[in-house]
């Protein structure tokens, strides 16, 4: 009963809200940069599903902070962009490559840096992440300096004939601006969050991870080998960033530190969504987003993440288990 | 005798299942009172309502001639009324020494006299040569040894012992059963949970008898054996005359 | 009653330690650079940082990824007592130690009343520590985005904290502050508190059912934690003679406070001390092979980022190697060796 009653109220404070605000004058004046808030929150809250549905894997499955998570972004999205510069190779073919590669090199750090401490005390677990990272970010400017660099994609504002409708990038919804690259980062982050959890609910494989997270001791009773789907599961973690990097390359400045900004909004997100919780990382990446956007409209002047932490603190005290729940550690 | 501790209708509700009902009994001052019954009956349960884990859904606890049912188990334990766990739980990063000297503190602020106390605690119960040991490095019965001298460092009133024999070989559990009777009598209340059915008939001076969260009987051990209820209910099934 | 003569001996014991490292500390002005005594003052106020980090995180057990929050806290009360009140940088270390302590207060009781432990509350001091500067960063009071310079007595002066003659006293408040904070890191472990710290941080339940109120003893925790580590931001402000809202509340300045400890030995007395004196050593050894190698390495020379790399690859190490740190590592050596 209070559930519906509580439904039944946020649909009226909905209708009215859609009726009284078009009819406001604040409406009048700011109904494009709201839209395009909205959409360039949702937009971007994508990526950051995609980026937090590889931690919120990790945490949940392995209980380990990982704070290298935003590190093995940038070696993605350093991929992404030498495979561009120097083959020309499109950061949407590239894909193919990232993630691959990305699998194999979570799986690499798993075996030789994270397994030696799966028994220790978290603020080990966190620390050695933290080097790890350190170590990641550090290589990318001996490597290739701290120039920021970006790409032009060739594409980004051609017309598309659809047959049905043209599409002319950059796009015009409701005054709000869409471009090309964060409309396809959007739709191929929502695509591989599927993908991801067909995978982990559906296979076999998925249900070993599962089981591997929930009851370790009672998986490796029915056969399951825990430290191989812990093994799976970072390398899985790692590939959600391989896809992320190269999806963010034509929209971002590429520098040794590109990556590591995902890494907090990614806690932020998973802690949102529950840890461990696919569908939780997909709604929590886009509220987040959204949080960010219209942080930067309503408190002009801030930083856009301070809504972001005030969301997050709220979050952790008043609902910790996620807005879809989960589990509790 | 005065009464000490008193649990005067306890209810306690889990969603639909009833673990306690309407559990009244009365612990008098300097007794060994004996709870038996078999597993799931309730047992741990009643230990959890008495020390604050959990608050009953009805009834009262009275200790010292206060209520005490909806106090923190902190308060309890610092008024006298102490628990140990079915499943021991030492400070395992912490050395023997360390575990009671953090008990001992209770009711003594200068670090050399809780010191002292500590040491001349481990001292009666027994573990004086493993004080700079990790607890975690301890056996079973030695964890459990700890356990109790944790306890008895915060000079309890009333001591509620969950299962200190479980697990025992016959020869610890009989030291065990020693040190609980000379507790005893120095003065310490002490309400003990109890499987190994011989050690507990020969332990304590009552026994109460809980089966599916009633109480089914109270008295002397020779009386409960005898009880046609709880020979029938319990005795008569999943009698144990030795530790398994 | 042996157990009174090994208390007072344990005791004095840290304290003989104590001297000794404070007298040897006390030496380094002797023939090294300015450059160097800086690093050193510098280091000294990162491990008193720690020192407080460890309290919390290492006695109590509640890990704190936020400590920038007490740190930043205490360097700007130094600096906006001092620059707007000209109320003594002194009275500014105590009053910013009070604020950040206050802080810990309010902050930990809401965070432990609802429950949050480990990574949670990892992750909530992360978060007030980033609000924090964020909201500094906007708060013109405080300077907003271009932070607080604090202007130059001139000289040499007790009274304003300021020491530009002689870097060496600015050396040595630092490592007086240091001895300080150490004097009540050992009260505080062999003490009621201290002891039930550590029964807070290995088992709330077990330690609740000796009388401990675990709720009390954390917030008892984070305001002495909070107080030590904002005394260390507040004379770092003195020491910078600037601050704003990266130098304070950056998540960098966390990190920095909370390794000192780890690589040391979380939970241990000397911990933060030494953590501070091998990675200032190691920061400092890395930067200088970087800057000037040997001839065999000379194509490392002046690249940027690789020190850290070094730097980075031997933390990893360190942590899978000495998960306990150096001293955790070297108790475990001596009882070997002991036994």
């Amino acid at each position: 009963m209070r559930g519906r009653s509580r439904k039944a109220a946020w649909a009226v404070l909905a209708i009215v809200a859609a009726v009284a605000v078009p009819q406001s004058t604040w409406w009048d004046t700011n109904h494009t940069v709201f839209a395009q808030a909205v959409v360039s929150g949702l937009l971007i809250g994508g990526v950051y599903s995609l980026v937090a549905m590889g931690l919120s894997l990790v945490f949940g499955v392995l209980d380990i902070i990982n704070f290298a998570h935003g590190a093995l972004m940038t070696i993605a999205i350093y991929a992404s962009y030498l495979l561009f510069q120097n083959y020309g190779v499109d950061p949407y073919l590239s894909l193919f490559v990232t993630i691959p590669l990305m699998f194999v090199i979570g799986v690499g750090i798993q075996r030789f840096a994270i397994n030696p401490v799966m028994d220790a005390p978290v603020h080990n677990q966190l620390l050695l992440t933290l080097g790890i990272a350190i170590i990641i970010e550090n290589l990318a400017l001996v490597l290739f300096t701290g120039t920021p660099r970006s790409i032009e994609l060739a594409y980004a504002r051609n017309e598309f004939d659809l047959g049905v409708v043209t599409l002319d990038f950059p796009l015009r919804v409701f005054g709000a601006v869409i471009s090309l690259p964060k409309l396809i980062a959007f739709l191929v982050a929502l695509l591989l969050a599927g993908v991801l959890y067909l995978l982990i609910q559906r296979t076999q494989l998925g249900t070993a991870i599962r089981a591997s997270a929930q009851e370790p001791e009672g998986a490796e009773l029915v056969g399951v080998d825990v430290r191989r789907m812990y093994t799976i599961t970072f390398g899985i973690g790692a590939a959600c960033v391989g896809a992320a990097g190269a999806l963010v390359l034509p929209f971002l400045f590429v520098s040794p530190t590109a990556g590591s900004t995902f890494t907090i909004i990614a806690f932020v997100v998973v802690v949102l969504g529950g840890m461990g919780s696919i569908p939780g990382a997909l709604i929590g990446g886009l509220v987040i987003g959204l949080t960010q956007e219209l942080t930067q409209l309503f408190v002009p002047g801030s930083s856009k993440f301070l809504g972001v932490f005030i969301v997050f603190l709220a979050v952790l005290l008043f609902r910790p288990e996620g807005i879809l729940g989960g589990v509790r550690r | 005798m005065s009464t000490i501790l008193e649990v005067k209708g306890a209810t306690k509700r889990f969603g639909g299942l009833t673990a306690l009902h309407d559990i009244s009994l009365d612990v008098g001052e300097g007794e060994i009172l004996g709870i038996i019954g078999p597993n799931g009956a309730g047992k741990t349960t009643l230990f959890n309502l008495i020390s604050g884990a959990i608050p009953p859904d009805e009834g009262q606890i009275v200790f010292d001639g206060e209520r005490i049912d909806q106090l923190a188990p902190h308060i309890i334990a610092a008024r006298g009324l102490v628990r140990t766990f079915q499943i021991v739980k030492p400070f395992g990063g912490l050395t023997v020494f360390e575990n009671v000297l953090v008990a001992a503190f209770l009711r003594r602020s200068d670090p050399l006299v809780a010191s002292a106390h500590a040491r001349s605690i481990l001292e009666y119960v027994g573990l004086a040569s493993f004080a700079d040991r990790q607890a975690k490095g301890l056996t079973l019965a030695g964890r459990k040894r700890l356990e109790l001298a944790r306890t008895l460092a915060t000079d309890p009133k009333v001591l509620l012992l969950d299962e200190v024999l479980a697990g025992l070989t016959p020869t610890e559990g009989a030291e065990m059963v020693t040190l609980v009777k000379s507790i005893r009598d120095g003065g310490v209340t002490v309400v003990v949970i109890e499987h190994v059915m011989a050690a507990i008939m020969a332990l304590s001076d009552r026994i109460a008898v809980i089966h599916h969260g009633e109480l089914l009987a109270v008295g002397q051990p020779s009386q409960i054996a005898k009880d046609p209820k709880v020979v029938d209910a319990y005795l008569g099934k999943e009698f144990q005359i030795a530790p398994d | 009653m042996s157990g009174l003569r090994q208390l007072a001996a344990a005791s004095s014991r840290d304290l003989l330690v104590l001297l000794a490292v404070v007298t040897v500390l006390a030496l380094v002005p002797l023939g090294v650079s300015t450059f160097t005594l800086s690093v050193a003052t510098a280091a000294l106020i990162f491990a008193l940082a720690g020192i407080g980090w460890n309290v919390l995180s290492g006695f109590a057990g509640q890990f704190s990824f936020g400590h920038a929050a007490y740190f930043g806290l205490g360097a700007y009360t130094v600096a906006v007592t001092f620059t707007r009140y000209s109320i003594s940088p002194w009275l500014g270390l105590v009053l910013g130690g009070l604020v950040a302590a206050a802080f810990g207060l309010l902050t930990g009781w809401i965070s432990f009343r609802f429950g949050l432990k480990g990574a949670y509350f990892a992750l909530a001091t992360f978060a007030l520590a980033e609000l924090l500067r964020l909201t500094f960063n906007n708060f013109d009071y405080v300077g907003a985005g271009v932070g607080i310079t604090i202007p130059l007595a001139g000289g040499d002066s007790w009274g304003t904290l300021q020491f530009e003659d002689t870097l060496a006293i600015r050396y040595f408040v630092a490592l007086g502050l240091v001895a300080l904070g150490t004097m009540a890191v050992i009260a505080v472990k062999k003490s009621r508190i201290g002891s039930r710290m550590l029964a807070v941080r290995e088992d709330e339940d077990a330690a609740a059912s000796l009388g401990i109120n675990p709720l009390r003893t954390k917030l008892t925790a984070i305001a002495i934690s909070g107080f030590i580590t904002a005394v260390a931001g507040g004379y770092y402000a003195m020491f910078l003679m600037f601050v704003d809202s990266d130098v304070a509340f950056g998540p960098f300045i966390s990190v920095v406070i909370l390794l000192r400890p780890i690589v040391g030995g979380v939970g241990t007395i000397w911990g933060p001390v030494v953590g501070a004196a091998i990675l200032s050593t190691l920061g400092e050894a890395t930067r200088t092979l970087v800057r000037e190698p040997p001839s065999f390495l000379q194509a490392i020379e002046g690249v940027n980022g690789l020190d850290q790399v070094i730097f980075g690859l031997i933390l990893v190490l360190v942590i899978i190697r000495a998960p306990d740190g150096v001293v955790g590592w070297f108790n475990r050596f001596r009882r070997r060796s002991a036994s």
